[in-house]
């Protein structure tokens, strides 16, 4: 796992324990419905991930992002286009 | 006159976030001991920690103004044998709750990112925040109330009118029981330098109601709720029955924007309006918890509000102000005094008016000075007392409050 990755995961995980998620039940293959993470929750999201790292998370997009590995998998992508 | 035969509303939970601490009794009890909440001018409620109560996600999704409603509202239910299960089916069961401001502690605070660093950073939870109907709206969250739910804005009168719609609701059928109360949290920077700049605070930090060396009010914050139920409905399921809500009466001055009609004309039908909706006379009242704001001239307006609308009973009757413990709780004041007359009516004690001493030329009633005392009731079956609030705007919101 690159050292940008690691970052991005940072940012998403630590975002995801300040929303309220619990720690625990934070995997790669948690759907946010799993963790109880909401449409408000993501918009606070994509506003930490546009801060940190300069990735837009919004509109279209979302709909593929459904997981919290999508989403890791997204901003890494998009990070490095 | 406009009595009619209308369904009994009964109290059967009260609860209460106030600047003497967390529960409805906590407040009772300090009160009639004597003990105010000022500190620095103000009453804040600076021992709630909403995580003591909350989970860290809905502390989150909370201004502090809503935050105060809920852990009010979680003491009401449990207090009414609901905290498990709501003994109606939900959409007959509803939330009318008032505030004066809504989140403004949100709204500032989001401001401020605005200027400093602009619109992308506006957090995307400053709108389900901040609305004013935020309170009401938590509340059917948290606990399945799927009937009539909205908030009601009337400045200082907001608690006493969300009481007063619930208890309608309930008479007229949209609702079996209503969870009823008001919250704010309004001590701001914002709110607090503008209640300044019209010389509404207190400038010496006292709230001293009804007293000749009255300056001002002082701000405070909290929130209490009520579970009113149709009487019948609470009687068949076997609850216990804190209190009746006899009567609301409810006017406006059509006077000034934020001085109150100096004969206390609105005030006084408001009062008479309560105790004819009760079937009552001034002759059954032995209590009133008074608006008494501590500024010039609502005390003063409400004393001759008072002499209109209770005659030779005015002077009879104790008169106290529960913001001479804990300040001015706004939009929250009427729900928190209603708790406190109540307890009052309960415990058959008349609270004090803290810090009254120095009685004023023409202000002449008994405000219960010093330290609370016995309540003498005119029958022996009941306790019946009057709860006023007013706001700016020229509201005027009368309860009329019964207890066994």
């Amino acid at each position: 796992m690159s050292t940008n990755t690691t970052t991005i995961e940072n940012t998403v995980i630590e975002s995801l324990k300040s929303f309220g998620a619990d720690a625990g039940e934070i995997t790669y293959d948690a759907t946010w419905e799993s963790i109880d993470v909401d449409s408000l929750d993501l918009a606070e999201l994509a506003q930490v991930v546009e801060d940190e790292h300069g990735v837009k998370m919004e509109g279209e997009d979302m709909k593929q992002i459904n997981t919290v590995g999508d989403a890791i998998a997204f901003i890494t992508e998009k990070k490095a286009a | 006159m406009r009595r009619r035969e209308l369904p009994d509303v009964v109290v059967t939970g009260i609860g209460a976030v106030t600047p003497l601490g967390v529960g409805a009794r906590t407040l009772h009890e300090r009160w009639t001991a004597g003990t105010s909440a000022f500190r620095d001018g103000e009453a804040p409620c600076p021992d709630f920690e909403p995580t003591d109560h909350l989970s860290m996600k809905e502390a989150r999704r909370a201004d502090r103004f809503t935050q105060f409603g809920i852990v009010a509202s979680d003491e009401a239910l449990a207090m009414a044998g609901w905290e498990d299960e709501a003994p109606y089916d939900p959409f007959r069961i509803g939330c009318v709750l008032g505030t004066g401001v809504g989140g403004i502690g949100t709204l500032e605070g989001n401001h401020d990112t605005l200027r400093d660093k602009g619109a992308r950073d506006v957090s995307p939870l400053a709108i389900p925040l901040m609305m004013s109907n935020a309170g009401s709206a938590a509340l059917s969250l948290r606990h399945g109330l799927k009937g009539p739910v909205y908030s009601v804005v009337s400045a200082c009168a907001a608690g006493g009118h969300a009481i007063g719609t619930a208890v309608r609701a309930i008479q007229c059928g949209d609702a079996q029981a209503v969870v009823t109360g008001g919250s704010e949290a309004a001590l701001t920077p914002l709110t607090r330098a503008s209640f300044q700049r019209m010389s509404a605070l207190s400038p010496t930090g006292m709230s001293r109601p009804f007293d000749s060396r009255r300056d001002g009010f002082v701000m405070g914050e909290g929130a209490a709720v009520l579970v009113l139920e149709d009487g019948e409905s609470a009687r068949a399921r076997g609850a216990t029955i804190l209190a009746r809500v006899r009567g609301y009466g409810a006017t406006g001055d059509a006077h000034h924007i934020t001085a109150p009609d100096t004969a206390g004309a609105g005030g006084a039908r408001a009062m008479m309006l309560a105790m004819d909706d009760a079937g009552l006379t001034a002759a059954d009242i032995d209590y009133v918890n008074a608006h008494g704001t501590s500024t010039q001239l609502n005390d003063r307006a409400e004393t001759a509000a008072l002499k209109t609308a209770l005659g030779d009973y005015a002077h009879k009757v104790p008169v106290s102000s529960t913001k001479s413990a804990i300040g001015h709780l706004l939009g929250a004041a009427g729900a928190v005094e209603a708790v406190a007359t109540v307890l009052a009516l309960r415990d058959r004690v008349a609270p004090p008016t803290l810090g009254y001493e120095e009685p004023e030329d023409g202000m002449d009633l008994d405000y219960v000075p010093g330290s609370s005392r016995p309540l003498k009731t005119a029958s022996d079956e009941r306790a019946v007392a009057l709860s006023n609030s007013f706001g700016f705007g020229g509201h005027n919101v009368t309860l009329c409050l019964e207890t066994a």
